[in-house]
């Protein structure tokens, strides 16, 4: 299991990558920043696992807040609205 | 249907799960009786026990903290098995409304509430519920005040979500039971709320 490099509150860009393969972290939240809500634990990672390997070691997995008007420039809701994403610690980077 | 009884062949995707599910059973990786078990099992599962979950939460205080801290433990002490899976359970308050997607596929809490509906698992839920929440959800006939922040959880990964929502007012002294009947499947997706009918 790979450590934990962020907790609760921690500040977190996702990586504005695009490798090929089976991705979970979506298209339109790569590149942004947001506040870690929680660690939820370590889990294979899905990416490996989609090539029929193990996954292992797991990778620590939080679910990352995002204000909706960073993430959409022309959001239309209220600005405190926000976007709740599960991702994968090997896609973010201390912001 | 006018041509009802009518032959048609399979589609692509029918004739691989029969050619799967035949293999599969051919090379005694699984039988017929469990294939069948597990299908009678998967539609047995409704939304009814989501409600549970809900309704114990509105009467048990105590079991509430739990199922907000840990909802796989929390279902687990009613009896509700959650295999393999993290559920998280999120609180709609005076000041926040939660609602659930999955905009690559389709995660939904099936252990819950079933099979999801098939606006569920639409291009059009998944793509505008991230984009503009509000505006799908006053399609769902719920339009909620932008003083309320919404909370849009995004299942990407290994997390299941249920929202808890608020108990209506005037149901003050209801049993879990007559409380779990104004919980729907739509209100544990955040694409309603639960009322109380009119006295």
């Amino acid at each position: 299991m790979v450590p934990a490099r962020f907790k609760a509150g921690d500040r977190v860009k996702v990586l504005k990558a695009f490798p090929i393969g089976h991705i979970r972290t979506p298209f339109y939240i790569r590149g942004q920043v947001g506040e870690v809500e929680r660690l939820c634990g370590a889990f294979p990672n899905p990416e490996e696992l989609a090539q029929m390997r193990d996954g292992l070691p797991a990778q620590p997995l939080y679910r990352v807040r995002f204000l909706q008007r960073e993430v959409w420039p022309d959001y239309q809701g209220s600005p405190r609205d926000v976007v709740e994403i599960e991702i994968f610690q090997h896609w973010l980077e201390a912001a | 249907m006018k041509d009802q009884g009518k032959y048609r062949p399979l589609s692509y995707y029918q004739l691989m799960e029969v050619t799967l599910r035949e293999l599969l059973v051919e090379k005694g990786l699984l039988t017929e009786e469990e294939l069948r078990r597990e299908v009678a099992e998967m539609t047995a599962r409704t939304p009814e026990r989501g409600a549970r979950v809900v309704s114990r939460a509105w009467v048990d205080p105590s079991f509430k903290k739990n199922l907000l801290q840990d909802g796989t433990k929390a279902c687990e002490q009613l009896g509700l098995e959650i295999p393999a899976l993290k559920l998280v359970v999120v609180e709609n308050t005076p000041q926040v409304h939660n609602a659930i997607v999955c905009t690559l596929c389709s995660c939904y809490p099936r252990v819950l509430l079933g099979l999801p509906p098939e606006w569920y698992k639409s291009r059009n839920y998944r793509s505008r519920m991230v984009r503009e929440p509000r505006a799908v959800l006053a399609e769902f006939g719920l339009n909620v005040d932008q003083g309320i922040q919404i909370r849009v959880h995004d299942s990407t990964a290994d997390m299941r979500y249920l929202v808890l929502p608020m108990r209506p007012a005037g149901t003050e002294g209801w049993s879990e039971e007559r409380l779990a009947a104004l919980v729907s499947r739509d209100c544990m997706i955040g694409v309603a709320v639960p009322r109380a009918p009119r006295p």
